[in-house]
């Protein structure tokens, strides 16, 4: 039986969850260089229009199609056969199968489009879309069935993942620092030449339309309107303000509270907070968004002096957020707070937190294999960096012929 | 004629343009410029840690001046665009071979 007040609220869910792709387009564009804002706007953007069409297809029965040892889901829901407006039997018993299937569709768009930022002004938009579908394809859908899909093995092995800490954070993460380690850093980066972000507005609006459609992504992730949804809400809002706080605090300690980083601490306690937020109680939200923003910011600092150029850190905040939102969850999860997770190591589960641990491992060392050959694979066939003078001249005109902003004349 | 080209820092426009108005001045043309001259630019905050700036953003002020008015002209924007820290621009003068008034068609020191 479908109930009108989950059924609104996971379509209300899957509206925000969209705007968060736009949300983090503009978040990563705008810590990007004038000449290649367009083009790491454009590369969220495409995914929307991309994997939309991809999900429906073929993407959703291979993330939650009927378990094939574990692994992957069978076709029986390829192109939509059997999705209707009645429940799926398996899934949110409360909402149309419809409604579910979409609200899965966005997170698989905004995922693919997390481990842009570290690919940004220099990967060739062609190569980018190819790469985009294999990934999608052959890691993001089975990862996902691995965790959320109905004989996944990660699911019956017991990891808790309530909204994607690990099938979303921690995958792309470890896929943007493996891309990164690939393309090679961008061009005058490591001669220290500055790569000033263009637009710093463009980034607090990006996260504040992030920091709003996260509450469709972990509150949705309720898949129900009621009591759990309220509190993973809360939990995720308690988290996304502990991790703004605490970065703006670590930038005070070293120079100035920087708007960038109050923008960033925002995002990494939202990552953090993703996993546990329907199993912790909400005030766990306080402890997990502080280390978020501690690890996050040293993780920063220990990128940029090896000299890797994972550009806009999406290993650092998504990666080590997620690695850390998932161990969180094994530290406070309590089987009071929903009676379908388990109790952390707070609560004498250490059985739970070595779960989150084998989990966590388990996704990110398949996600920066998977795509280190998928990466290499596009590499050798068509090429994944501009050639040169189109990095100087800048991804915009290079490979879309527009510029973000007009010239000078009337 | 001389041509006086100051880069001077963008809050020292308003003190600048009204002394010389004061003093009659009143023609200049402004363009936002970034430049540098001996210091190092400055730090900018990435998300953790920071970056370096060498060019640093300034105005260009291009003014015409007759030959008897350059001193004076010169010493007020010194005088105004002076904080006596590092960055506080350059000037350079350059003699004008003829101006025109679009409008009027005046030629010379009655186009200024």
């Amino acid at each position: 039986m479908t109930d009108a007040g989950d059924t609104t609220w996971i379509l209300v869910s899957s509206a925000l969850v969209m705007l968060m792709t736009p949300g983090l387009a503009l978040f990563y564009g705008g810590m990007v260089r004038h000449k290649n804002l367009l083009s790491t706007i454009t590369m969220s953007f495409a995914l929307l229009g991309v994997i939309g069409i991809l999900w429906v297809l073929y993407g959703y029965s291979l993330g939650f199609g009927p378990d094939l040892g574990g692994v992957i889901g069978k076709l029986d829901f390829i192109g939509l056969m059997g999705v209707g407006q009645e429940p799926s039997g398996t899934y949110a018993s409360t909402v149309p199968h419809l409604a579910f299937m979409i609200f899965q569709g966005m997170f698989a768009i905004i995922t693919v489009a997390l481990w842009t930022g570290g690919v940004v002004e220099r990967i060739k938009f062609s190569a980018f879309l190819l790469f985009a579908v294999l990934w999608f394809t052959i890691v993001y859908c089975p990862v996902a069935h691995w965790v959320w899909g109905d004989g996944g093995w990660l699911a019956k092995f017991g990891v808790l993942d309530f909204a994607g800490g690990t099938v979303v954070h921690v995958n792309a993460g470890m896929t943007a620092l493996a891309l990164a380690l690939l393309l090679k850093p961008r061009k005058g980066f490591s001669e220290g030449e500055p790569m000033e972000p263009s637009n710093i507005p463009l980034v607090i609006l990006g996260a504040g339309l992030l920091w709003f459609g996260w509450f469709g992504f972990n509150a949705g992730s309720a898949l129900t309107s009621g009591g759990l949804a309220s509190s993973a809400f809360v939990a995720t809002n308690i988290s996304a303000a502990a991790g703004a706080a605490t970065w703006m605090f670590m930038g005070w300690i070293y120079r100035r509270p920087s708007a960038l980083g109050i923008a960033t601490g925002a995002v990494a306690g939202l990552v953090a907070i993703t996993p546990g937020a329907g199993f912790v109680h909400p005030l766990a939200g306080i402890p997990i968004g502080i280390v978020a923003s501690i690890t996050g910011y040293y993780c920063i600092l220990w990128r940029t002096k090896t000299g890797i150029d994972e550009s806009l850190d999406v290993w650092a905040v998504h990666g080590m957020g997620g690695i850390w939102g998932a161990l969180a969850t094994g530290i406070f999860a309590s089987a009071a707070i929903n009676s379908g997770g388990a109790d952390g190591l707070l609560w004498g589960g250490g059985l739970q937190f070595a779960k989150q641990v084998a989990g966590v491992a388990a996704v990110g060392a398949f996600a920066f294999t998977a795509t280190w050959v998928l990466g290499k694979l596009v590499d050798r066939t068509i090429g994944l960096r501009v050639k040169e003078e189109e990095e100087i001249v800048g991804l915009d005109i290079s490979q879309h012929g527009e510029r973000a902003y007009g010239g000078i004349l009337p | 004629m001389k041509k006086i080209e100051a880069t001077i820092r963008p809050e020292k426009l308003e003190p600048v343009r009204s002394a010389l108005a004061e003093m009659g001045i009143l023609g200049m043309t402004i363009t936002e410029v970034i430049g540098r001259g001996k210091q190092r630019g400055i730090a900018l905050q990435w998300r953790a840690g920071e970056y370096r700036v060498e060019f640093l953003p300034k105005l260009k002020l291009e003014i015409v001046v007759l030959d008897e008015d350059l001193s004076r002209a010169l010493n007020t924007i010194v005088t105004k665009a002076r904080t006596g820290e590092r960055g506080d621009g350059k000037i350079f003068v350059l003699p004008v071979e003829n101006a025109i008034g679009i409008r009027t068609g005046d030629e010379g020191v009655n186009a200024i």
